[in-house]
């Protein structure tokens, strides 16, 4: 949380003017049980009425000076607290911009989303809260004693003892609570888990009648939230009971003490008065300042998740760029290995390949054999723990991320689109691109015919993710997104699994056109990559086996058992 | 209207407890009264203490010690309030949640297939939550803040007509300026809300694909468009917070108004001696206390109208039609041949629209039924029909020569095994998954059915075997294990009839032909249908069913279709294309 402090900087004057009229919105407010305590000893006692209506009008301006102290406060107070959210939330989501793919798995997006958020939101509110009250609730309880004091010194002990024992209460039933609140919110999200997963899972349960039992685990759960919540409210229900008990019984104290001193002549009638004001006042903003430390405590933690979110390194930009004589090698893996940050056995085992430009290269392997993070090395994802991957001869560790980049169409195994239109979306490939540049990409991912098909055509508005649109129109779009930008290296990611198999073959022979582009092709499939000029076939993340289709079928046992079973058994692409 | 029709029925839903809402409702006005009473006991005990020599201790005594007894009895009165009113909620949500959960057992698939979970979660979570605290906690608030408002009145009068008069008027100004910072704030809000809900979609899409961002570098782009909308949203939240902020501070000026005209008017009064002193202290402190309802008043009302909104997206769940009832006739066979007949079948799922129609299919015990086609063409619909999760719309569905209509839902299915790509699996342990269909299966029937499915291996290498909890759905294990377990799942039921879909490419080789042995071990002997990718599979198929955009374009075996040279024989041949 400290580290956030420094986007406070920038709001320092209103930091400080905030709370600074606040503290004089409360010294007029705690000036208020004199001006009675005067009415009542001087005014009434004398019959004077001017002085009376003086002390009224007092009053009215009392309450008029506080009134703007307490606004300008409260203007202060908000500018800081949005401004200072506002510039945290563009940091923040510059960061996640920035975040290394590795940081990206470990945080997951629902807690980056989480923090971008609700968490911001928090720290929000808890920054306007602690400008406007931090000081002023205590300053209102130790200035309502120390005046307290001033009438009457012997009354400071009673004062000292109900602020204490109001303290107790407050603060113990708040320290009490704040964990069992998390265990009601625990039970809440069991609740909700058995909810959604029995809509998730709506038609299994149905099928195996399951109905009953479902229900059944719903309201043990249901019933222990309730029961929970029961105990948990049974003593926080306490609270405002036993304050009122506790202040009331100060009152009775002193009352009685106030009543021998002014039986002795110590105090007037007036001052007794004030003193009960002042005892009331207490007990107002002890309770704020418990509700407004709960509210910090959140923030404060919501603050700290923000902070080790930013404290987490960026993505290194690179500092060089190939621009001498090129390699004749687009890509190389000089002896790549790979472990990814999380640890575990290493996904990638010394791998080494040399890839001419303008080939096509194809990948295969099972489920977690590699593929993809041979894939993820090339545009700089990530960084091989041991060797090099060189792009055009040159490291990627070196190459300035962005130029690497703007040289790679990558289509990702899930096809994913943003809101906007077609345009838009095929324009991320390159946002110079013609009109006639986008269809031609269109054409060669065999997405033409359908947008063509569009009332608005390119201009046809993309729902989020894509969803208006089939797996299939997925695919080719993110196909025909990656080919806008006419790349040197074109990585195809498993990504024509929802293609019919007319459309794929189509595809493949549009993409074997390609000119200056050295392509990657990631499948489960010999049918999909057997024309490529090289095949790598990796296993548990070492290669076994690299070549042409027709040189690994006679020397890699793997690559021939794969494409044994899928020749007899499969129709499927 | 509608809402007070959604109010009539949060009612009911109280009816339960009425006796709690009454005992509540006798101590809020039990609470007031005796608050209130505190005051005029310190007033007396003040009229005491007139000046020095001048204090009446023998009446002093008595009054405190009444202060000391009714604010205790106000404590214990407030406490089994606060009681009852946290019965009240807690309980009222959680008849009404389940409720909700039985409504959606007893939902037809439709409803599921045409509302997100997402919107179907919040209902039943976050909306019964608002409805309980907004509508309850908003209506004792409101109850509490009348009578007090009603009491102090009461109470002032009793004292002194002239004074109260005074505080009465101010009353209008207070209420003025709250409405006219409440009507500002409203509309900054909901602009704000709206801006926010932008905001968070932004960055839902752009944080959910950074890695496309990323690959694509679009950084600046995404951050030129999620800077506008934030420099929007700094505006809005800062207008919101501000007004909002401000009613405090006003209703408070407002009370100082109050409070100023009473201890001056008191004050005259107290001259002429209409009042004592003491009287004077019991008008300061109402009139301290009297605005603060107001306040609270006029949040409760935003408040209420919220939880209505959100009771009334509660109720529209609860409305929704439920599935058509099974029959008082019919009937759960004990044992089915597998023999399944489709005559005449059509169906759509919205009515201008139809997608299959006259669908003719007689299946023998036994048979196997390919069911082919490009992705998204509607293979499902075939399953949503044999499995009743829709209804046809014309012709029928019979199972052994009985409509499968006349059928229990429960038997009907009993009679199926299913074995979805999508696979899904329970928050339970790894047996109680296997076991899902027969709760009462032994531990080694489990692991028996297990084995078959080529499941037992990679589940003895789990951290606790067969008492693994699955979690998340499985996200630990990967697809084919999941499937595994799916197969495993019916392979203990041991259905007659089956529908199984065939893995696409997220299943390496070697799990697929497990998987695919696993199958045909299930299928020995049963009637099947099966979405298939697989040229064995379908070229053994009694009969294929090649189906596009939702419907059967051709029906035949093998030989049969390829000999038409239709879309399947096109299909077939793309495929040796390459």
């Amino acid at each position: 949380m400290r580290s956030l402090i420094k986007y406070l900087k920038r709001y320092t004057k209103e930091c400080i003017l905030g709370p600074l009229f606040k503290l004089l919105e409360a010294t007029f407010e705690l000036f208020v049980p004199l001006v009675v305590a005067a009415m009542i000893d001087t005014g009434i006692a004398t019959g004077d009425k001017g002085f009376l209506l003086r002390q009224g009008i007092l009053l009215v301006v009392l309450a008029l000076i506080g009134l703007t102290c307490s606004i300008t406060a409260q203007y202060f107070a908000a500018k800081a607290a949005v401004h200072f959210a506002g510039d945290l939330r563009h940091r923040l989501f510059a960061h996640i911009q920035r975040l290394p793919h590795s940081q990206q798995d470990r945080l997951g997006s629902d807690t980056l989303i989480t923090r971008m958020t609700s968490d911001i939101n928090q720290v929000q509110t808890g920054v306007n809260l602690t400008l406007r009250l931090l000081l002023r609730s205590p300053f209102i309880v130790f200035g309502a004693m120390v005046m307290a004091c001033t009438i009457d010194l012997r009354s400071a002990g009673i004062f000292l003892g109900v602020i204490a024992a109001l303290s107790v209460v407050v603060f113990g039933i708040m320290l009490w609570s704040i964990p069992r609140y998390k265990a009601v919110q625990q039970r809440l999200d069991q609740v909700l888990g058995a909810t959604r997963e029995n809509l998730s899972g709506v038609r299994v349960l149905r099928a195996f009648g399951r109905q009953w039992q479902e229900t059944e685990r719903f309201d043990q759960r249901n019933e222990s939230l309730t029961s929970f919540g029961l105990f948990v409210g049974r003593i926080t229900a306490l609270m405002n009971p036993l304050t009122y008990v506790l202040v009331n019984l100060g009152l009775v104290v002193l009352l009685k003490t106030g009543a021998v001193e002014v039986d002795g002549g110590v105090l007037t009638q007036g001052q007794v008065v004030a003193l009960v004001n002042y005892l009331s006042q207490i007990l107002v903003e002890l309770v704020k300042m418990a509700n407004l430390i709960i509210n910090i405590t959140k923030s404060w933690a919501c603050g700290n998740r923000i902070a080790q979110l930013l404290s987490t390194p960026e993505e290194s930009v690179g500092t060089e760029q190939q621009t001498g004589e090129k390699s004749s090698d687009s890509v190389v893996f000089d002896h790549v290995s790979l472990t990814y940050a999380d640890g575990g056995a290493p996904a990638l085992k010394d791998i080494s390949f040399h890839v001419v430009k303008n080939s096509v290269f194809g990948i295969i392997g099972g489920t977690g054999s590699g593929k993809s993070s041979v894939i993820n090395l090339i545009p700089g994802f990530y960084h091989p723990t041991d060797g090099a991957v060189l792009i055009d001869g040159l490291s990627t560790k070196l190459w300035i991320t962005d130029s690497l980049r703007q040289r790679i169409g990558l289509v990702p195994q899930k096809a994913n689109l943003f809101r906007g239109t077609i345009a838009e979306n095929l324009r991320w490939g390159d946002p110079e691109a013609t009109e006639d540049q986008l269809w031609e990409a269109l054409e060669r991912a065999q997405a033409a015919e359908f947008v063509r098909q569009k009332e608005l055509g390119l201009q046809t508005v993309v729902e989020q993710g894509g969803r208006n649109f089939s797996g299939g129109q997925r695919q080719r779009l993110t196909i025909a997104r990656a080919l806008v930008r006419r790349p040197e290296i074109l990585i195809l990611d498993d990504s024509a699994s929802a293609l019919d198999y007319a459309t794929d073959a189509k595809l493949r022979k549009a993409l074997r056109e390609l000119e200056d582009t050295t392509v990657f092709i990631v499948s489960q499939r010999t049918s999909s990559i057997r024309f490529a000029d090289q095949i790598l076939v990796l296993e548990d993340g070492q290669a076994v086996g690299l070549g042409t289709h027709e040189t690994l079928l006679k020397t890699c046992p793997v690559y021939r058992e794969i494409h044994a079973t899928q020749q007899e058994q499969e129709v499927g692409a | 209207m509608k809402q007070k029709e959604t109010l009539r029925r949060v009612l009911t839903y109280l009816r339960p407890y009425g006796a709690l809402l009454v005992l509540s409702l006798i101590l809020a006005v039990v609470t007031v009264a005796l608050t209130l009473y505190i005051p005029i006991l310190t007033g007396d005990a003040v009229d005491c203490l007139v000046e020095q020599g001048a204090v009446d201790f023998a009446a002093l005594a008595p009054i405190l010690m009444q202060i000391a007894v009714v604010a205790a009895l106000t404590a214990l009165s407030q406490w089994i309030m606060g009681l009852c009113n946290n019965r009240l909620t807690l309980c009222t949500v959680r008849d009404i949640r389940a409720a909700a959960f039985r409504k959606l057992q007893n939902l037809p698939a439709r409803y599921f297939d045409s509302h997100s979970n997402g919107d179907t979660v919040s209902r039943i979570i976050a909306d019964a939550d608002q409805l309980s605290d907004g509508l309850l906690l908003g209506f004792t608030q409101l109850f509490t803040g009348v009578i007090t408002i009603l009491g102090t009145i009461l109470f002032m009068l009793s004292v002194n007509v002239v004074i109260t008069l005074v505080v009465v008027l101010v009353t209008p100004l207070s209420l003025l300026v709250a409405s006219f910072i409440a009507k500002r704030t409203y509309a900054m809000f909901t602009k704000q809300s709206v801006t926010r809900g932008e905001q968070t979609a932004l960055i839902e899409e752009m944080v959910g694909g950074v890695k496309l961002v990323q690959a694509f570098g679009q950084q600046e782009q995404v951050m030129e468009r999620f800077d506008e909308v934030n420099e929007r949203l700094k505006k809005y939240s800062l207008r919101a917070i501000f007004f909002s902020s401000i009613t405090n501070p006003a209703t408070r000026f407002v009370n100082s108004l109050v409070y100023a005209g009473v201890g001056v008017t008191g004050a005259f009064s107290a001259l002429t001696g209409a009042i004592t002193v003491g009287q004077l202290t019991v008008f300061l402190s109402y009139a301290n206390q009297y605005t603060k309802p107001f306040n609270e008043i006029s949040g409760v009302v935003t408040e209420l109208q919220n939880a209505l909104a959100c009771a009334g997206r509660i109720f529209d769940l609860l409305d929704e039609a439920e599935e058509t009832p099974d029959g008082p006739d019919a009937v759960t066979p004990d044992h089915y041949d597998g023999a399944v007949e489709l005559r005449d079948v059509a169906f759509s799922y919205t009515p201008d629209q139809s997608l299959i129609t006259g669908l003719n299919l007689q299946v023998q015990p036994g048979q196997r039924i390919a069911i082919v086609g490009p992705t998204g063409c509607g293979k499902t619909t075939l399953i949503n029909l044999l499995m009743r999760f829709y209804d046809v719309c014309g012709g029928s569905i019979a199972v052994d020569g009985t409509d499968i209509r006349e059928l229990t839902r429960s038997g009907l299915r009993r009679g199926f095994g299913m074995v979805l790509q999508d696979t899904w699996l329970e928050t339970a342990t790894i047996a109680e998954n296997i076991a899902m269909g027969r709760p009462d299966a032994t531990r080694e029937e489990i692991e028996a059915a297990a084995k078959q499915a080529h499941a037992h291996s990679f589940i003895c290498r789990l951290p606790q075997g067969y008492d693994t909890m699955v979690e998340n759905g499985g996200e630990s294990l990967s697809q084919g294990q999941r499937q595994l377990l799916c197969i495993a799942r019916v392979m203990l039921c041991r259905p007659p009839m089956l529908i199984l879909d065939e893995a696409t490419s997220s299943i390496d080789t070697r799990t697929e032909q497990k998987i695919q042995s696993a199958f045909l071990k299930l299928m020995e002997g049963r009637t099947a249908f099966i979405v298939a990718h697989r040229l064995s599979t379908i070229r053994e198929a009694d009969v294929i069913l090649v189906m596009r955009d939702g419907h059967i374009i051709e029906q035949g075996n093998h030989a049969e279709l390829l000999a038409r040279k239709g879309f399947y024989a096109q299909l077939y041949e793309s495929q040796f294309a390459v």
